[in-house]
């Protein structure tokens, strides 16, 4: 009897192995990414421009040095994060309707969701890389001081960027075929990320503020949202895939 | 006129009567409320708009969903009706809520959780409503709406949860609030009754615009039946008109 199930286990297993194995998916779709990034350096470059454009533009409505920078300056700083994020995510799927790439993947022997996810991790990366660039400059621009919080601040970013990243791959693809597809990212992508905007900027205010405090209920949501998301995320994008 | 065609004017008609009856309930049934007077009787018309609203939704959920399983196109229509009229019934509860805040709050918006929240519902689904409107291929419409559709009513309850942990002020549930919130029996039998006019109205509506879509489907295909024809004469030569009249 145990040399049976033992017998179905590896049976199971093989079958496993035989599957197209995902992480290997991931990994070249990430790189694939990477890759024409290094090449064309326009995404980077361009939206790490537009953040600065952003918060340059933001200084004049009120007055960035007082102390009323550190209510508006987390608020603001999302606000620049989410804008950076839709204008980034929109070539995402539209680079591989050129030559029709996206077939291409679509027929390689690795998981549907590696493309999701490999994509997913490309743009977060892109997006943290701007954040990273932005936050410096923030802090010098608005007077407020980071480096005793950087530990927190960096865990709301990740948790926060990823809230971005994971609707805004898929919204990429939903919009790729659309018109107006600009204006409709922004548009989809933006209310359904209220969650994340409210409980990024939150978190960042309390990181601010003149006492610092731990952001755990923040988190807790951060966390919370991208867990649903990516839940969402997988079982939604094989139809996406289909045609 | 068909059986089905007979008994869906009957319920427009009965839908028809039955607002007109909720009216008058509204107005001479209901008790008047001890301190907001008139002004607390568009109560009865605000919330059941909201109650319809969240069902509109869930249908939308639900037919993308059926839709990405079956891939039917006649789930995705039954979604995008119930969201067309879930839209308009959410608009009604962002129009009738200002009316009664203005003379109880003093003001005609405030960023409590339940307003925001639902202006953020009343965003998704305009834009949900919009991706249908530009995107051209039909298929490809369905399963990007379905997901969408899908993807704002998860996100529902979390940003209900957020919004709540930001900031609170909205009266707090007078159903289901607590052991001191109470609604005078009457008041809750009109509640009720109008709760059933709008349920009415919602199915009424939704199946009207759901025909509307049949209709389209079908005038689309017979509009790609004649064009393959022309395209190939032989088939039109081969005797089969182009459109067939129905005497």
């Amino acid at each position: 009897m145990a040399a049976h199930s033992q017998t179905v286990h590896e049976g199971g297993l093989a079958s496993q192995l035989a599957a197209p194995a995902l992480w290997p998916g991931v990994w070249a779709i990430f790189a694939k990414e990477v890759r024409t990034e290094l090449r064309t350096r326009e995404l980077l470059v361009t939206t790490a421009v537009f953040t600065l454009v952003v918060v340059f533009m933001f200084s004049f409505s009120f007055d960035p040095t007082s102390a009323e920078s550190r209510r508006f300056g987390p608020g603001l700083l999302w606000i620049a994060f989410l804008f950076a994020g839709t204008l980034m995510l929109e070539p995402s799927f539209m680079r591989e309707q050129t030559n029709d790439t996206l077939a291409a993947l679509r027929l390689a022997p690795i998981d549907p969701c590696a493309i999701l996810f490999g994509k997913v991790l490309a743009n977060f990366l892109f997006l943290i890389i701007t954040e990273a660039l932005l936050l410096p400059v923030f802090s010098v621009f608005y007077n407020v001081s980071i480096a005793a919080v950087l530990p927190g601040l960096a865990l709301v970013c990740l948790l926060g960027t990823l809230g971005i990243v994971i609707p805004g791959t898929i919204f990429s693809a939903v919009t790729a075929h659309a018109r107006m597809r600009e204006l409709l990212l922004p548009l989809l992508l933006l209310p359904v990320l209220t969650p994340i905007l409210i409980a990024a900027t939150e978190s960042t205010s309390a990181l601010l503020s003149d006492s610092p405090e731990w952001p755990s209920m923040g988190l807790k949501l951060l966390a919370g949202a991208d867990i649903i998301f990516l839940t969402v995320a997988y079982f939604l994008f094989g139809a996406l895939l289909e045609e | 006129m068909s059986l089905n065609r007979t008994l869906w004017l009957v319920a427009t008609l009965f839908a028809a009567l039955w607002m007109a009856a909720a009216g008058y309930a509204i107005f001479f049934v209901a008790p008047d409320e001890s301190t907001m007077h008139a002004i607390q009787r568009i109560f009865y018309i605000h919330v059941t708009s909201a109650w319809t609203a969240g069902i509109a939704y869930f249908v939308v959920a639900l037919g993308g969903a059926l839709y990405l399983i079956k891939r039917n196109p006649r789930y995705d229509w039954a979604a995008l009706s119930a969201g067309e009229v879930g839209f308009a019934f959410t608009t009604v509860v962002l129009i009738t809520g200002p009316i009664w805040a203005k003379p109880i709050w003093g003001i005609w918006w405030t960023w409590d959780p339940r307003l925001t929240w639902t202006f953020v519902l009343w965003l998704m689904y305009a834009a949900y409503l919009l991706l249908g409107t530009l995107v051209d291929d039909k298929q490809r419409r369905a399963t990007l709406r379905s997901v969408y559709g899908i993807f704002a009513f998860v996100n529902v309850p979390l940003v209900w949860e957020t919004i709540r942990w930001w900031r609170g002020q909205h009266p707090s549930p007078v159903i289901g609030g607590g052991p001191d919130a109470k609604l005078d029996p009457t008041m809750w039998s009109v509640l009720m009754f109008t709760w059933g006019a709008m349920l009415l109205l919602f199915a009424v509506l939704t199946r009207q615009r759901y025909r509307l879509e049949v209709l389209r489907g079908e005038l689309d295909a017979l509009r790609q039946e004649a064009e393959d024809s022309a395209a190939s004469p032989a088939a039109s030569a081969s005797g089969r008109p182009l459109v067939e009249l129905k005497g």
